[in-house]
């Protein structure tokens, strides 16, 4: 099966839908205008650059390069995590919080994947490596940035049912519990609809992109299984990581809650 | 021994030093102006707040127990009590055992079958009592116990409070209500600088 390409007029035709896109919002004075082609120019200069740092890449003795950029992307995760917290956590601090919740997960999956799956042949190859712990990493930082800011934001808004808990002797961890167990459930709603929709409500990504590139359709669902299975994994763990640091963020060792140390959202 | 509960030169923020002790069976009352920082004191005794000085439950100092423990014997009430599950009898480590309390405060039993939100501010500060008392701590740092209750049941908490301390308990008392404390306190401490 011959692997489908879109040429330069199709990529001029699907700019023009998005244009027509931000003219509509522009029409009905919906103010996204300016965000849809920001967005737009931002994410085909991205692709673009990074194809063309791919195929240096993947070049013959060029391997050694990947973990450069996986590092990378781990810094550039962390920053959109502490980010999306919106000036809750100081910037040391948020960054250390997210670059161990998406560091130490992927560190685990993504390494999983490189030594035992695909009979741990050819793991460590970029065009393998790169990928795998692209998509990875994207789950890690959606679950780590979901989970976070609803951990924060409700201990605001239950502070007082949070104090009430340790004045009558409970443990940090017993009196922060049902934030929590909020915090992990809406970090993994997105991984959860998207296991739960995938074949029926939509094909995912990577299966999509395989029968794009001429993949056999039983071929390209295994891999998409196989991934699935490893993002749910990885946002457990980035949510367990985050949630952890979370916790010790916002209280101290005599068990007291400090708000004092996260500042006002923005 | 009769237990004590003994602050000295207690700090935090802007409040303070603040030194005072408090028996068994003894009831203190804190006063002064609003926002001279008396919440803040009862919540630096029950370890809530990070604090300067030093607070010993008779001879063992705060930091010298895990904070829960400490929590368990000198116990904070807010006063605007907070809640964390749906239905009210959730609170308590055993709801089936509150039954001459919720009568002595003039609640009904099936209260506690209610949710938090279906109930008067009044009836919620009654019940918050009822749970800082459910494991009978030593000591108990009451805010405003009695804000928001009408004379009658000022008088039913009050007469609660009389048999807490009968029994033993400590009670360290922030009231506006002056003859209130007056009714209440063996001692006043005045802060904002009023001495006393």
């Amino acid at each position: 099966m011959n692997a489908v390409v879109f040429s330069p007029s199709d990529m001029a035709l699907a700019a023009g839908l998005v244009l027509l896109t931000a003219l509509a919002s522009f029409a009905l004075a919906i103010g996204l205008q300016r965000q849809i082609l920001w967005a737009g120019g931002r994410m085909v200069a991205q692709l673009l650059l990074i194809s063309l740092v791919l195929r240096h890449l993947f070049a013959p003795g060029n391997g050694w390069l990947a973990p450069g950029l996986v590092v990378i992307m781990v810094l550039a995760a962390s920053h959109e995590v502490w980010a999306r917290q919106r000036g809750v956590l100081p910037v040391r601090i948020g960054m250390a919080i997210s670059g161990a919740a998406i560091g130490v997960s992927t560190a685990l999956v993504a390494g999983f994947a490189m030594a035992a799956l695909h009979g741990g042949e050819g793991g460590w190859q970029a065009r393998f490596l790169i990928p795998v712990t692209g998509i990875v990493i994207g789950a890690a930082m959606n679950a780590a940035s979901v989970s976070l800011h609803a951990f924060l934001s409700g201990i605001r808004r239950d502070r007082a049912a949070i104090e009430a808990m340790l004045a009558l002797g409970r443990s940090r961890f017993q009196a922060l519990f049902p934030r929590i167990r909020d915090a992990a459930h809406a970090g993994m709603i997105p991984t959860l609809n998207q296991m739960a929709g995938a074949g029926i409500i939509t094909l995912p990504g990577v299966m999509s992109g395989q029968l794009l590139a001429g993949q056999d359709p039983v071929a390209a669902a295994t891999t998409q299984i196989v991934l699935m299975m490893l993002l749910c994994v990885v946002a457990a763990l980035a949510i367990g990581v985050v949630l952890l640091l979370g916790l010790l963020q916002v209280t101290d060792g005599r068990a007291r809650l400090r708000l004092d140390r996260l500042g006002a959202p923005k | 021994m009769t237990a004590t509960l003994r602050a000295q030169d207690v700090t935090c923020r802007q409040v303070g030093p603040v030194s005072l002790h408090l028996r068994a069976g003894e009831c203190v009352a804190l006063r002064g102006p609003s926002g001279v920082g008396k919440s803040t004191v009862l919540r630096a005794l029950a370890d809530l707040q990070p604090h300067g000085g030093q607070v010993w439950l008779d001879d063992i100092a705060m930091q010298a127990m895990p904070a829960p423990q400490w929590r368990r014997r000198v116990r904070y009430a807010a006063a605007e009590p907070g809640w964390w599950a749906p239905c009210l009898g959730d609170h308590f480590r055993d709801p089936a055992a509150q039954a001459a309390g919720l009568q002595r405060l003039g609640l009904p039993p099936a209260i506690l079958d209610r949710l938090v939100e279906d109930v008067s501010s009044g009836e919620r500060q009654r019940l918050a009592l009822l749970r800082a008392i459910e494991d009978q701590p030593q000591f108990l740092l009451l805010d405003e116990p009695t804000s928001s209750l009408d004379p009658d049941t000022v008088a039913r908490v009050e007469a609660l409070l009389r048999d807490l301390l009968a029994g033993g308990m400590g009670i360290l008392l922030v009231s506006h209500d002056g003859a209130q404390a007056t009714r209440l306190a063996d001692r006043i401490i005045m802060m904002g600088g009023q001495g006393g």
